[in-house]
């Protein structure tokens, strides 16, 4: 691994909130265009790492360094269940946030950025639901919404937190096309999944966590039976 | 008289009507849209709590400076902002919540005010305090309220977009601008601002019932953000108006009357509105219903 292709190293870095460390001793690093599943146990700090990556929680100890600007380069796809469902925004407006970098408090939008937000909600296939109101579409359309707004953001990296819950099969297989295409121009993808059949037929990298790295690397290293064992065992072992 | 003339000659005939309508209106065009954000932020009562903080802050002024419009207006500025600052700390530092904290420390402002407030003052000036003078605006109290009313109206539109980003999505704000948003510490200033304009029109009680009944009955018409700060300012000035009117009539206290008439837009909004009433749910039912079971099947 060249350290010139790395978009994110951790060294030593150790995660937590104020009781409790969640995630110790992680080093490792994120190649520029490569495309991760983060997988674990409930509890194995999954979230709390992309909360670390994203920069919402700083770093107990040790030092993330990122080879890109955080701000303009970075779009986050936080998990459907902290959202309020019952919001009053129209699907169009909550995929027009995702231009806040170009628009900010109180820039107009041009023609093209119309054009632009016509594009990605084509693109996850609800052009006809934009002046919906969020509360009346299903968790898998609003899911759709979700990543026409990543769309828009048009990010270096993706980070993406269970994209995939509560979504039914085709809306999974179209999104996860996205995030295949999205790979393909050459962006870089962390997701944290639950599919392990997923993750194996679709994810060329796996991050294996349990309180701490259990492996990282490629999948099919990675997701063997007994790395899998070895997770179950490190994550229970907290609240035996 | 005709029945038309009831309807607006006390507003033309005594100038207290006057000032009372243009003061309660100008009031509720800026505590209706502040309220809906607080409806959407989940924080409903913490207008309550905040309206309570200015009392102490209200009292002092009065013990330093007698009945001052403006002494009065800026303790209850400093007092208001004060909790709100502390609340927001103590639930950031300690697993408290916010609300939580928010009550803790209204309860006490609210303690501390009365105390205050009948150091030197009659029960005569407390209940002023708690339940506004609306039939007796005077120029400067007219001027206090409607100069706040504009600020808080122009300060919101100028913070709109990102307030409500934040409130839909906070963390996606925070990696959008790679920092929390100022726009909720601005927020808070125009809410005491605006409880603090109108204490003087219908007091620190009944204030906070101008700002969220109407915009809890506005989320029963309007599916947007902005279109419901727009019923909800309407519906506010509709329940000044006809409260007035109905106060003028029937010999009852302006304020009372004004928060049980938006208490009565509140209940038909439920009963009536377009999204999510009663009415309009049984209706959607009955259709779906229908379509299910087609008569004569």
């Amino acid at each position: 691994m060249s350290l010139t292709n790395a978009l994110i190293h951790l060294d030593q870095v150790s995660l937590g909130w104020r009781d409790r460390v969640a995630l110790k001793d992680v080093s490792g690093t994120f190649e520029k265009g490569s495309l991760t599943a983060v997988v674990g146990p409930n509890g194995a700090g999954k979230s709390t790492l992309l909360k670390g990556l994203v920069g919402t929680l700083a770093p107990l100890a040790g030092r993330i360094r990122l080879g890109f600007d955080r701000v303009a380069d970075m779009a986050w796809l936080p998990q459907a269940g902290e959202l309020d469902r019952s919001f009053p925004l129209t699907v169009y407006d909550l995929v027009a946030m995702g231009a806040w970098r170009r628009t900010g408090w109180w820039k107009g939008f041009s023609q093209s950025e119309h054009a632009r937000i016509h594009q990605a909600l084509a693109a996850v296939g609800l052009d006809d639901f934009s002046r919906r109101i969020i509360g009346t579409l299903s968790g898998g359309q609003l899911q759709r919404a979700l990543f026409a707004r990543l769309m828009l953001q048009d990010a270096q990296l993706l980070v993406l937190d269970e994209p995939f819950a509560a979504v039914d099969s085709a809306t999974t297989e179209d999104l996860l096309q996205l995030l295949q295409q999205w790979h393909n121009e050459g962006r870089t993808v962390i997701a944290v999944l639950h599919d392990l059949d997923m993750v194996r037929s679709c994810f060329p990298n796996t991050l294996l966590l349990a309180g701490q790295v259990v492996a990282w690397g490629q999948t099919e290293q990675v997701l063997t039976p007994e790395n899998l064992h070895l997770a179950r065992h490190l994550c229970a072992g907290d609240y035996l | 008289m005709t029945g038309l003339e009831l309807l607006y000659s006390p507003f033309i005939e005594y100038a207290f009507m006057k000032r009372a309508l243009a003061g309660s209106v100008a009031l509720a065009f800026a505590a209706g849209p502040l309220g809906v954000v607080l409806v959407l932020r989940r924080l409903s009562l913490m207008g309550d709590a905040l309206s309570h903080a200015i009392l102490p802050g209200v009292a002092v002024g009065f013990l330093v400076a007698g009945l001052s419009l403006w002494a009065m207006a800026l303790g209850g500025l400093v007092t208001g902002l004060l909790v709100a600052g502390l609340a927001g700390f103590v639930s950031r530092v300690t697993p408290l919540r916010e609300d939580a904290s928010f009550a803790a420390f209204y309860l006490m402002s609210l303690g501390l005010g009365v105390l205050l407030v009948s150091l030197r003052g009659s029960n005569m000036d407390l209940l002023h305090v708690l339940f506004g003078t609306v039939l007796g605006l005077d120029d400067a109290a007219l001027l206090l309220v409607s100069m706040v009313a504009s600020v808080a109206l122009a300060t919101l539109a100028l913070i709109l977009r990102p307030l409500v980003a934040e409130c839909f999505d906070p963390g996606f704000l925070r990696s959008q601008q790679g920092r929390g948003s100022m726009s909720h510490m601005v927020f808070l200033v125009l809410l005491v601002m605006t409880l603090v304009a109108g204490f003087q029109v219908l007091g620190t009680l009944m204030v906070v019932g101008i700002m969220m009944l109407p915009a809890a009955s506005a989320r029963f018409w309007s599916g947007t953000v902005v279109g419901q700060m727009i019923v909800a300012s309407v519906l506010g000035a509709l329940a000044s108006y006809l409260g007035l009117l109905f106060s003028f009539y029937a010999n009852v206290p302006a304020s009372a009357a004004i928060i049980l008439l938006a208490g009565l837009f509140y209940f038909l909004s439920i009963v009536l509105g377009r999204t999510g009433g009663l009415w309009q749910a049984a209706r959607q039912m009955r259709a779906r219903r229908r379509q299910l079971h087609p008569a004569g099947s």
